[in-house]
């Protein structure tokens, strides 16, 4: 199977004046195309810092990162900005839709940013298959987080990326509404054929993925 | 894929979308420019207006197609001259005399005009009844300017008296042409038949006349042609002229020149709203940075993301300048009645499509330039703020982009102030100045507030204490609403005290035992009965000057035509002619001092020349150096003269002050009048002595300094409702750039409200707390203006008018507390709806 991330002896060090400190210590793994993979640590581990290198929001201080054979550490802001739309989907643990749009908006918008036609039926479609057609038209505020979390499913899903990542996504919602939010993913994902990276803490939703990276103090523990 | 163009649609589209829950707040930021831009639409339309007022009513401005000025009588050549120019002429003298109102006794210094033919050809008096403008040209009858057929409560078929003569009073006289309010109000005009001026027996020697001649041409006619033909020889007698072009072109001046200041000051307003924009953006922005992050982390380029808000300022800037626009269109059809003192003729309020056109671009231009640099900080905001989120990207302190429109901006207040000067040095004065004021009132207000919060007394209550706090909360708009209320403020208070400073300063020359009338035109022989009238009346004269009329022929053996075509004489040649009134005395007054040579007050025969003393500024202008010889012409008599010393004057006084001054023992035989200068203790006296005067010497005429004190305040009135009108836009923005920050900062308010309420504070006490942020707002603002305006008003006292400057309290508290309590009931009006909330609403308010 052909491999869709690759780091190698990635670190990220922060400097505030004479201090310097390391939150991510020469990591190194590589994960295969449409397999599924979680992120798991304590708070403070380095979880939420890798998996931002890894979607290529934030640079490494040394070591490569390659996202579907592009290598990440030479592009601009722009160039992976475009590497985003084209290849990654994000889901969030507060959701982040855009509050002034509606949910079938928000579902199109990285269809719009790509110029694509007729991304409307699309769109519905997704919006369809997490249950909430019905709600098209309603904004953020006007859904619950469960909902919030599905739309957000939907938009991760609408540009049809190589690789989703997900960061803590069941974090805001309570046991039953997770756990509808999780079988919706991996349906998805599974039908979508796309790889899933997933952070967490929740070791129960980990274990459902194939493969679990415990990380320590910024390191790979095992 | 489609990311490497800007995909325009798509930004249009998110534009949109994005403002859907922030159209309101959106419009409430651009409302502060609203006001600025419908200033500079109404003042741009009425420049439109005045230029097309002014092409199309330029002959009525003169009444006819030339006027020839002199200040002597045309005889010989010159009479030649003006017979031979056109058969259709009219003849006007004119000269101040007093008139006496033979019914009520009251009398009053006026400016007199005998007129003969048929002038005004173009336009006419404009009189009550109608039927007076003819009438009164043949008998012996006089029209009479409202203002003083108001003052002394007149009515037509009323009589006059001017010198020896009793006109009847044929009709209200409304409008002349090229009068205006101010003229009236300060030289009130009447008009009599020019053969009866010889009875009044007012034109004698010495008497200061002004002789005018107007022309009507026929059609075929090029009259700015035959003028500038004839000019030298109108030089050459003493003439001066003005065609209808010409009058077209001075009264277009003077009115340039008022719509630019007037321009100016409606930029000030503009830029005030400018500054209220940028600083709600600011605000804005910050409120965006997670969406702006969602964005970028879904694939929208930096550039992408920035357009999206360019997009949503600039249709908003556009909005704002369309509103801006219609309202000013409206405000334009007020303008006429703002300014209509200082009008000669009709104005038209006709909609103006330029000036619209200016206004837009120039709204547009500046909600966009002003929304920049707050906007340019959206370019680093980071994806990754959708994992932590941060607010340190929106500052654009930090980014060279923002210095650069920064830049931009001081260059645009400079093109636009180059624009209204058409000088660049002023341009750049206007632009340092507005510069300067922001950076002092600024500064001023941000020691004030550091002050306050330094040294408050922290025993003082809790409600107190965050009250003052809440100055300081984050995102707040402390600083640009002090900006904004302090300007206005400042401007307001600045003007009062102008005015103030002026009034006091001449309410104290006529205080204590100063002279407060002045007679002239006093005869020779009826110097002893003046005086006589006045020791009967208990009058005290405290000056009497003779003055005698002379011309200068030669200086340093130059006549006036061995200057003519020497370019580099050019200030020189002015000061042959003229009339100058000498007076003789052996020494010095108490206003004068000696700056250079010696003084000589007495005349030794034995020596060939005179030796007179000069006042320092006109021997500067004159370019006239100490030992330099002066020929002047008395009543043809020549007298040499060299010029021995010069004075400094204080022109302030109430005091008869001179140009040149002979020593004694030259000029007592010569024809001469006399000036006397007396104290009156009270009003009555003051009549009873001008009445006696004037029945019995006609020709002297009498200046009233309470009368002077009374035009004075009238001028100052008219002038200051036009600032006060133009101070108001900055005034009314800065209320509006107040209401924006309130309700752009109602959220946080809210919450802060309910957290408080939580804690178990009552609605009473959360009012008190709104109540005394607004206060404290609101009196630094006020204090901050009014410390300026002291300091700007002290300056203009001690530099400019050279007077002392002690400011009234009470109007200083009164403005402190009305603009302190307007902040608070604004804010707390704004505030309303933070107070009746319940506080479980807020947890599932959107941002």
């Amino acid at each position: 199977m052909d491999t869709i991330l690759d780091l190698k002896q990635v670190s990220k060090i922060y400097k505030s004046g004479e201090r310097t400190l390391t939150v991510l210590d020469n990591i190194n793994f590589s994960i295969a195309a449409q397999s599924t993979l979680s992120i798991v640590g304590p708070s403070g581990s380095g979880k939420t810092t890798l998996l931002g290198l890894c979607a290529g929001l934030d640079r490494s201080t040394s070591g490569t990162v390659e996202l579907h054979g592009t290598r990440l550490n030479g592009l601009n802001e722009d160039q992976l900005a475009a590497v985003r739309n084209q290849y990654v989907g994000f889901i969030f643990q507060n959701f982040q839709l855009l509050p002034t749009l509606t949910a079938l908006e928000n579902v199109m918008v990285p269809l719009e940013l790509r110029g694509e036609k007729n991304i409307k039926p699309r769109a519905l479609d997704l919006l369809d298959k997490v249950g909430l057609a019905e709600r098209s038209h309603h904004y953020p505020t006007q859904l619950s987080g469960g909902e919030q979390q599905r739309v957000s499913l939907a938009r991760a899903f609408s540009n049809q990326p190589r690789i989703l990542f997900a960061d803590e996504p069941t974090g805001n919602l309570d046991a039953e509404t997770s756990e509808k939010v999780v079988k919706l993913l991996f349906d998805l994902n599974k039908e979508a054929g796309t790889t899933l990276v997933l952070v967490t803490h929740d070791l129960d939703l980990a274990a459902k993925t194939q493969r679990i990276i415990r990380i320590k103090g910024g390191k790979i523990v095992e | 894929m489609n990311q490497n163009n800007f995909n325009f649609p798509w930004l249009l589209q998110m534009a949109w979308r994005d403002s859907r829950k922030n159209r309101s707040r959106l419009l409430l930021f651009i409302s502060s420019i609203i006001l600025g831009i419908a200033a500079l639409v109404a003042i741009y339309s009425l420049g439109d207006n005045l230029r097309q007022n002014i092409d199309e009513q330029a002959a009525t401005l003169i009444g006819a197609d030339l006027a020839l000025y002199g200040n002597k009588p045309v005889k010989g050549k010159s009479k030649a001259l003006v017979d031979s120019l056109s058969k259709t002429r009219s003849e006007e003298r004119s000269f101040a005399s007093m008139i006496y109102f033979t019914k009520g006794g009251g009398n009053r210094l006026a400016q007199v005009k005998a007129i003969e033919g048929d002038y005004p050809y173009y336009g006419k008096f404009e009189t009550v009844p109608v039927t007076a403008e003819k009438t009164f040209r043949t008998r012996k009858e006089a029209l009479v300017d409202q203002t003083l057929m108001l003052q002394y409560q007149a009515k037509v078929g009323d009589s006059i008296k001017i010198g020896e003569v009793t006109f009847g009073i044929a009709g209200i006289l409304e409008k002349a042409p090229g009068s205006t309010g101010l003229t009236s109000t300060v030289a009130p005009s009447v008009y009599i038949p020019m053969q009866y001026l010889k009875q009044t027996g007012l034109m004698q020697k010495g008497s200061r006349v002004a002789y005018r001649y107007y022309f009507k041409f026929p059609a075929n006619v090029d009259v700015e042609k035959l003028a500038k033909k004839l000019e030298p020889r109108f030089e050459a007698f003493d003439l001066d002229y003005k065609t209808v072009q010409g009058q077209k072109e001075d009264t277009g001046r003077s009115f340039r020149d008022l719509t630019r200041f007037l321009a100016l000051v409606g930029f000030v307003a503009l830029l005030l709203g400018c500054i209220g924009v940028a600083s709600a953006i600011h605000i804005y922005i910050r409120e965006k940075l997670s969406s702006i992050a969602i964005l970028r982390c879904l694939g929208v380029k930096a550039t992408q993301a920035f357009l999206i808000y360019v997009i949503q300022i600039l249709g908003i800037g556009i909005l704002g300048s369309v509103i801006g626009a219609v309202l000013g269109t409206a405000i334009q059809q007020f303008l006429p009645f703002v300014i209509r003192d200082f009008l000669p003729f009709e104005l038209t309020t006709d909609i103006s499509w330029p000036a619209i056109g200016q206004g837009l671009a120039i709204g547009v231009l500046i909600s966009i330039l002003f929304a920049l640099p707050p906007l340019v900080s959206i370019r680093k905001v980071s994806p990754l703020n959708v994992l932590r989120s941060s607010t340190d990207a929106a500052n654009p302190g930090k980014d060279p982009l923002a210095w650069v429109l920064y830049g931009l901006i001081i260059l645009f207040i400079f093109g636009f102030s180059f624009l209204q000067m058409r000088t660049w040095i002023e341009a750049l004065i206007f632009t340092g100045g507005i510069l300067g004021a922001f950076l002092v009132l600024y500064a001023t207000a941000s020691l004030l507030t550091w002050l306050v919060r330094r040294f408050f007394p922290a025993s003082w209550s809790y409600l107190w204490r965050q009250g003052l706090a809440n100055l300081y909360r984050p995102n707040n708009q402390t600083a640009i609403l002090i900006v904004s209320i302090g300007l206005g403020t400042a401007l307001v208070c600045t003007l009062f005290f102008t005015q103030d400073i002026l009034l006091k300063r001449v309410q104290l020359s006529t205080s204590g035992n100063q002279p407060n009338i002045v007679l002239f035109d006093i005869q020779n022989n009826q110097k002893e009965a003046v005086l006589a009238i006045a020791k009967a009346q208990h009058v005290p004269v405290n000056q009497s000057v003779s003055i005698v009329n002379m011309r200068l022929e030669e200086v340093n053996g130059r006549t006036a035509a061995d200057f003519e075509g020497d370019t580099t004489a050019e200030q020189s040649r002015r000061i042959f002619g003229r009339e100058y009134r000498v007076t003789f005395r052996d020494s010095t007054t108490s206003t004068e001092k000696i700056t250079k040579g010696k003084w000589q007050g007495v005349y030794n025969p034995s020596s060939a020349l005179i030796p007179i003393s000069l006042e320092e500024g006109f021997a500067n202008r004159s370019r006239i150096e100490l030992g330099d010889t002066m020929v002047f012409n008395v009543q043809g008599t020549m007298m040499s003269t060299v010029v021995s010393s010069f004075r400094e004057v204080n022109w302030g006084e109430v005091q008869t002050n001179f140009l040149v001054v002979f020593p004694t023992g030259v000029l007592e035989e010569a024809p001469q009048f006399h000036v006397m200068l007396t104290h009156v203790p009270d009003p009555q006296t003051s009549a009873t002595f001008q009445q006696a005067i004037v029945r019995q010497f006609p020709n002297i005429s009498i200046i009233d300094l309470a009368l002077v004190l009374r035009v004075l305040d009238d001028i100052f009135n008219k002038i200051g409702f036009v600032i006060r009108f133009m101070a108001g836009f900055s005034i009314l923005t800065g209320i509006i750039v107040l209401i924006a920050s309130v309700l752009i900062s109602k959220y946080q308010r809210l919450q802060e409200s309910v957290l408080l309420r939580t804690l178990g504070a009552s609605r009473k006490q959360i009012f008190a707390i709104t109540a005394l942020e607004y206060f404290f707002l609101g009196s630094l603002a006020a204090l901050t203006g009014i410390l300026l305006s002291i300091a700007g008003s002290w300056s203009l006292a001690k530099f400019s008018f050279e007077a002392e400057f002690s400011p009234d309290v009470w109007p200083v508290v009164a403005v402190f507390l009305f603009v302190s309590l307007m902040t608070v009931l604004i804010g707390l009006v704004n505030s309303r709806g933070i107070l009746s909330r319940p506080p479980l609403e807020v947890l599932r308010q959107d941002v």
